[in-house]
């Protein structure tokens, strides 16, 4: 009795040691997740970041939020448009070019102003209007081509806002997740600080400042900024949507441009997480206990056709025969370790706007060759062809291999394939300025990836005959009357469920008509460290780091 | 040795004009467009022109370059395409922590490079010498960027001694000569030490056999002198040249290593030029070379005003 007494007191003792110890260290110890980015550079911080999605994944979605926002909460489904700062919204039925948005009660900046009409009025004209004392030319570029028909916006009362765009446009609440709202009070105290000539001067100088002390209303706060070094981001324990007020305590990002220098930084445990880590290592860092995370992106790795006037292109049984020709599960095995998607169109099947294709691109074969003797080629006979590529670039893979994969397989059906080798930022140039122009070099047909998150990304761009350049990226001048009508009927379609079948047949249509050489879809590839837990890893360019927690 | 000064002074003024008209036109005249880093893929013409005419690249190139170069004068290089933030900022803090790297890539090399030299001259033909020579044909003709992985997957993957990657715990902003911080130098500093280092050995082994061939050090040790009274003789008379050798490899280390400032992600001014190419950052290029080559036109400078005082034969030549 009295051993089990004292026994009893011994271990009382022990655990109010352990409270009066440990607790304030429970409380001290603070979660830290270390990100390497592929970014040379930190992102933009003052709302609309540089670097493409990349940009956007770290320095967008996660200090910013827009009006309408993506469902990242799921790895099986693909990504869909879900109401963000704005809770419904709809067109005016007498003028399809005006729309109303109700917007999220009680939402506050990180500096404690509110969200509201206002500031949704003063986001569209930091990139819309050019006299607007915020206007910001800087943030024109990245912004304005991912909602091309927004034309202004205007408070009807304090928590609704009117949205007018240039033409009846049913794609506007998918373009707007690009517009992040910045706190317009944070702004303007940096612009009442700021010394200038004038107010153009005044005006950069609080952007610059902006950037250094950004507020939106996102669920992440910056906390330290070092130029082209370091982001710190802190969580934001009042973040509006409880569900998604972070795990952990603290973000680290770091630029890592270099794929083998990130690899080491993880594996030296220097970091916790890694964006696309070097293909070579993708065995040791798992042999080595890391996770590699992966799943399909809404990415195609294509061949674009020129349909010019003498394109061989302009044949439909070419372009059908070069799609059965190449085996796509044999470079995802042996080339890519796996890290690819095999692509059979723009949307895979399960997602909403894959639609019905009736021609179906796989490895074929013979019924390939069959198209080319048809088309009049053969083995003493072979179609020359030239692509233009890159040896790099954003998004663009491993261009060189996978396009000497790609030469190979079309050999055996009769293709002469002559690559034609650039550089990243002279291809991405020629993108724009299309198969006519000098610069592409008399190829006809161009390999640059692209994203398809919205539609007109994804198909507008590429399809519809009044984006041939210099317009936008319709770079082989296709002119199909039936896309045009299609992309007319999805755009002017403003019930949801029926916008979504009408963008399906646009797919089916494209697929069936073998627009381009599908041929991959990148998986999006991140290694981490064992401790991070909770991680799920949407279809989608983006991630939700809400729910990411550290094993301690 | 006033005039001799003001002379090499007055010799500098073309040599960074020439540069700065140089790197202009370089970054001009290569396709692709310069506003690639915030024109999207799909910018209609309208706003391309609209982005032209803002950042002032409709103008013709003279005018351009007429308006950067007088800017440039009074200490404004512009701001960065890509980022916003002015161009001189961006370039000072990334020499900063270059100069950081580079004087503790020059204290090893150096020191190393003296030493082998001296001893690999002094016994000539001895195994010894050809020990140090090995070392430093070694360390000219090794990648560097190889050597930087190689010490990265031992010492940092394989045995967790030090950082792999980056600038300190804090990044470059808290910089300090501590050890937490001089753990993220070492790697970057050894691999960038290797060829100063084999380029110093060479230069000296072959000053100091040359100059220990000579009539006169024959005769100092006939007057009796003590060796280490010799040795002085030796370092005396090789000094210019070896100092000339060392000034040009600090000058190089100083215009920064693209190839090893990327391996480690070392934050200088390497990895910014890096960056500014492939973001096709016109204004950032631009900056970034033109204080490179003031770095390395003043460096020589420097270098030639002390070998004159040393040595001079030089004023008169």
């Amino acid at each position: 009795m009295r051993n089990t007494k004292s026994n009893r007191a011994a271990t009382a003792w022990l655990l109010a040691t352990a409270l009066v110890v440990g607790l304030p260290q429970l409380a001290s110890a603070q979660s830290v997740l270390r990100i390497g980015m592929t970014a040379a550079d930190i992102p933009r911080t003052l709302g609309q970041p540089d670097q493409g999605f990349e940009g956007n994944r770290f320095t967008g979605l996660t200090m910013y939020d827009a009006l309408t926002m993506w469902d990242l909460s799921s790895a099986d489904k693909p990504s869909v448009m879900i109401p963000g700062l704005a809770t419904e919204w709809k067109v005016d039925e007498a003028d399809k070019k005006k729309w109303t948005f109700k917007l999220r009660p009680g939402v506050k900046f990180h500096d404690g102003s509110p969200f509201n009409a206002d500031a949704v009025v003063w986001n569209v004209e930091k990139v819309l209007k050019q006299d607007a004392p915020q206007f910001d030319a800087s943030q024109v570029g990245v912004t304005a081509s991912r909602m091309p028909t927004l034309a202004s916006a205007k408070k009807i009362d304090d928590m609704t806002v009117e949205l007018v765009t240039k033409e009846p446009d049913s794609f506007l609440p998918i373009n707007l997740t690009n517009l992040f709202m910045a706190s317009p009070s944070k702004w303007q105290a940096f612009y009442d600080k700021a010394e200038g000539a004038d107010a153009k001067a005044k005006s950069q100088a609080a952007w610059a400042a902006f950037a250094k002390d950004a507020s939106g209303t996102g669920p992440w706060k910056m906390s330290q900024f070092t130029p082209r070094e370091r982001l710190e981001l802190v969580k934001n324990e009042g973040y509006w949507d409880k569900a998604r007020v972070p795990k952990i305590d603290k973000m680290v990002l770091l630029p890592m441009p270099e794929a083998n220098a990130r690899t080491a930084a993880l594996l030296s445990g220097q970091v916790d997480w890694v964006e696309a880590p070097a293909p070579d290592a993708v065995k040791e860092i798992k042999q080595r206990g890391f996770q590699l995370q992966a799943n399909e992106s809404p990415h195609v790795w294509p061949w674009q056709f020129s349909r010019i006037e003498g394109s061989p292109w302009n044949d439909i049984r070419v372009r059908k025969a070069a799609n059965l020709c190449i085996d796509r599960e044999g470079l995802r095995d042996g080339l890519l370790a796996g890290l690819m998607v095999p692509a059979t169109g723009t949307f895979e099947p399960g997602h909403p706007w894959r639609g019905k294709p009736t021609f179906e691109i796989k490895y074929d074969l013979k019924a390939a060759q069959k198209l080319m003797q048809e088309a009049g080629y053969g083995p003493s006979k072979k179609l020359a062809v030239k692509t233009q590529t890159s040896a790099s670039g954003s998004g663009q893979m491993q261009p060189l291999p996978m396009n000497e994969y790609l030469q190979q397989a079309l050999a055996e059906c009769y293709f002469d394939v002559k690559l034609d080798v650039i550089e990243w930022n002279t291809l991405f140039t020629n993108w724009r300025r299309g198969a006519k122009d000098p610069s592409a070099n008399g190829a006809n047909a161009t390999n640059v990836t692209y994203a398809a998150m919205d539609p007109f990304f994804a198909l507008v761009r590429f399809l519809q005959s009044s984006m041939a350049p210099p317009t936008s990226n319709n770079w082989g001048f296709i002119n199909n009357p039936k896309f045009d009508e299609l992309v007319t009927k999805a755009r002017q379609t403003f019930d949801p469920a029926a916008r979504d079948a009408a963008l399906a047949e646009l797919h089916a249509a494209s697929v069936d008509d073998a627009a381009f050489l599908y041929v991959a879809h990148d998986v999006s590839p991140r290694a981490m460290s064992p401790k991070v837990k909770g991680f799920v890893q949407p279809k989608s360019w983006f991630v939700d780091f809400s729910p990411v927690s550290m094993a301690p | 040795m006033l005039a001799y000064i003001a002379r090499r002074i007055v010799y500098v003024i073309p040599i960074v004009l020439s540069v700065a008209l140089v790197c202009f036109l370089l970054v001009h005249i290569t396709p692709g467009d310069p506003l690639v880093a915030v024109l999207p893929a799909d910018a209609s013409q309208e706003l391309a022109a609209q982005m032209r005419a803002a950042y002032g690249f409709d103008r013709p190139l003279p005018v351009q370059f007429g308006l950067w170069l007088w800017r440039a004068l009074h200490g404004d290089l512009g701001n960065s395409i890509a980022t916003g933030r002015p161009v001189l900022a961006e370039v000072l803090r990334a020499v900063s922590n270059t100069v950081t790297l580079a004087i503790a890539a020059a204290l090893i090399g150096f020191t190393l490079g003296l030493l082998f030299g001296l001893i690999a001259g002094y016994f000539r033909d001895t195994w010894v010498d050809k020990v140090a020579t090995s070392i430093a044909i070694a360390g000219v003709s090794v990648p560097h960027y190889w050597l930087g992985m190689v010490m990265v997957i031992i010492f940092s993957v394989q045995l967790n001694w030090l950082p792999a990657v980056g600038a300190g715990p804090g990044g470059s902003g808290s910089w300090g000569w501590d050890w937490e911080h001089m753990k993220y130098l070492i790697l970057p500093a050894v691999t960038t030490s290797v060829i100063p280092m084999g380029i110093v050995t060479r230069t000296v082994r072959a000053l100091t056999g040359d100059i220990l061939s000579q009539d006169f050090v024959e005769a100092l040790r006939a007057k009796g002198l003590r060796e280490l009274d010799v040795f002085k003789h030796v370092i005396k008379n090789a000094a210019p040249t070896a100092l000339a050798v060392m000034g040009l490899q600090l000058g190089y280390m100083l215009g920064g290593s693209i190839l090893i400032e990327t391996v480690f992600s070392w934050p200088g001014s390497g990895l910014l030029l890096n960056s500014a190419i492939f973001q096709r950052d016109l204004p950032l290029l631009q900056g970034t070379i033109l204080v490179l080559a003031l770095f390395f036109v003043t460096l020589n400078l420097l270098v030639d005003i002390a070998q004159a005082s040393i040595d001079p034969r030089i004023k008169r030549g």
